[in-house]
């Protein structure tokens, strides 16, 4: 090749950059759960190493005709809608209160940096005591649970409000309660949303730890029952169910997030 | 309403950025402040709408406000400053809503304002829907919105392409010739400033003082791109304003 002919300038960018393909997430369901299948059928998953899919499913089905679906998973809903609505709440108002007021933010930051890491089912027999072996303790532990992170979020995401827009509504004159309603709040809701992902599903975890320790029903003590007979066919149903709560909560905020914050770039 | 600074100086920690300045800003004048990169011409504009206060001296408004003046000191901001949650519409509504207007009042306020900035088609759209110089037009559009005494422009103009800037920079001469405002306009830009000021004010490199006031005759609506004698003038300010940049840009930023 004579060093004068011409040549293409070869192509080295792209990439980098997630796009959304369809139908991906769910072909990874089909596949595994059918390769589960095939193994279990020809024998190359013994029926102890994991259920068959197809066992699970009609596992479920009884589940669901005998009625016992809505009655373990009703007492479940409600102690996580409960106690998650108490600790959200509370923990968004603590967390804009931080993102506020500097004399809250130095109080309540170390508090919440200490609470963070405690496993949080450590404590239940604690709120056995305090709230009685009812729901109370189940509230007070989910509560508490989604309290911290939601507290973090909310924080960090007030901190990230343009303050460019703070300034504008103080040069405009606005009172303090504006600014906060109509300028700190919408922009942080983004942040609060993304926070409370990860505190629902913290939430989800501690509601079947607590089921588990004492419950009578709920997804965690159906789990458990099933765990201690070895019943590996309702032990996966009962784990079924709770991903499918984890993929329903997740997809119900991003529902949230596309009707809210359609104004994102 | 007349704006003056009075022997104004201050300091970031151990850093000297404003040293003595006095200026008036006089009724119905557009007075440009240009300067080198760090010379602390937005610190100026800030201390005179308020958002930030002197080490030293004052600033004193004087005068009657213009009637139905809602907020004598009124910011527009090089980044627009516009919330993305809002319409075009609500953006201008919320700096409203603080104040004991009617509904009809304040629709009324906005239908003019809007239709002043020619933005009346654009009402409902969301900021991310608009290009750089149509935000900046919703912005110039909820200044107005308030009637304000004094425009505190904190180089409006800079985030947007030349062309856009020309079309602006047009919007304003006419916005003032149908009603002269009294408007403070920071800018890095001599070519801006030879255009809208009425007064151009350089400002030395930090600690900023002030090293000349040129006063241009000419009125704004006859100036033109490429009119000799604003180049003229652009020429000299630049031949004040070389060295001191040159200077500011060898120093360590740490402010």
């Amino acid at each position: 090749m004579s060093d004068n002919s011409p040549r293409p300038v070869p192509y080295r960018g792209g990439g980098f950059r997630p796009v959304h393909i369809r139908g991906v997430g769910i072909a990874t369901f089909v596949v595994l759960i059918a390769l589960i299948e095939w193994g279990t059928r020809a024998g190359w998953i013994s029926n102890l190493t994991l259920p068959r899919p197809s066992d699970v499913l009609i596992t479920f089905g009884d589940l669901w005709q005998t009625g016992l679906l809505w009655a373990h998973l009703l007492p479940s809903l409600s102690r996580l809608i409960i106690g998650a609505a108490m600790g959200v709440s509370a923990g968004i108002a603590v967390g804009v209160l931080i993102g506020l007021f500097s004399l809250i933010r130095a109080g309540l930051v170390p508090l919440v940096a200490a609470l963070f890491p405690i496993p949080k089912i450590a404590l239940l027999p604690l709120f056995v005591i305090w709230f009685g072996i009812d729901e109370g303790s189940k509230y007070a532990l989910i509560a508490l649970g989604t309290f911290t992170p939601t507290v973090v979020s909310t924080y960090g995401a007030v901190d990230n409000v343009d303050r460019t827009l703070i300034r504008m509504g103080q040069s405009f004159g606005l009172s303090w309660w504006s600014i906060v309603r109509k300028i700190v709040l919408p922009g942080a809701l983004p942040g609060i949303l993304s926070g409370l992902r990860v505190s629902i599903a913290i939430g989800i975890i501690l509601l079947v730890a607590a089921e588990m320790l004492g419950a009578q029903h709920g997804i965690g003590a159906y789990i458990l029952e099933a765990g201690s007979l070895y019943d590996l066919e309702r032990l996966f149903a009962g784990v079924v169910i709770l991903s499918a709560l984890g993929v329903l909560t997740s997809s119900g905020i991003a529902w949230v997030e596309r009707r809210l914050l359609s104004w994102r770039v | 309403m007349e704006l003056r600074l009075d022997a104004i100086s201050h300091r970031y920690g151990d850093v000297e950025v404003l040293s003595d300045i006095n200026l008036t800003i006089p009724e119905g004048q557009i007075v440009c402040i240009v300067g080198p990169s760090g010379c602390g011409k937005s610190t100026l504009l800030r201390f005179l709408g308020g958002l930030e206060a002197p080490d030293s001296g004052a600033v004193l408004q004087q005068g009657p406000q213009p009637p139905g003046c809602l907020n004598p000191l009124t910011y527009i901001f090089q980044d627009f400053a516009l919330l993305p949650w809002r319409s075009v519409t609500g953006n201008i509504q919320l700096v409203l809503e603080d104040t004991n207007l009617s509904r009809s009042e304040s629709r009324a306020i906005i239908d003019d304002v809007l239709a002043r900035t020619r933005l009346t088609d654009f009402r409902d759209a969301l900021p991310k829907q608009l290009s750089g110089g149509m935000k900046q037009r919703v912005a110039i559009a909820r200044a107005l919105a308030v009637t304000p005494a004094v425009m505190l422009m904190d180089e409006p103009l800079s985030a947007l392409d030349s062309q856009t800037r020309e079309l602006l920079m047009d919007d304003l001469i006419s916005l003032w010739e149908r009603a002269p405002f009294t408007a403070v306009y920071v800018t890095h830009n001599l070519a801006e400033a030879v255009r809208l000021g009425h007064r151009i004010v350089v400002l030395s490199r930090r600690p900023g003082t002030i090293q000349e006031v040129v006063e241009i005759d000419t009125p704004l609506a006859e100036r033109r791109l490429g009119d000799p004698v604003l180049e003229a003038h652009q020429a000299r300010l630049w031949q004040v304003m070389r060295d001191e940049a040159a200077a500011a840009d060898a120093e360590l930023a740490d402010v």
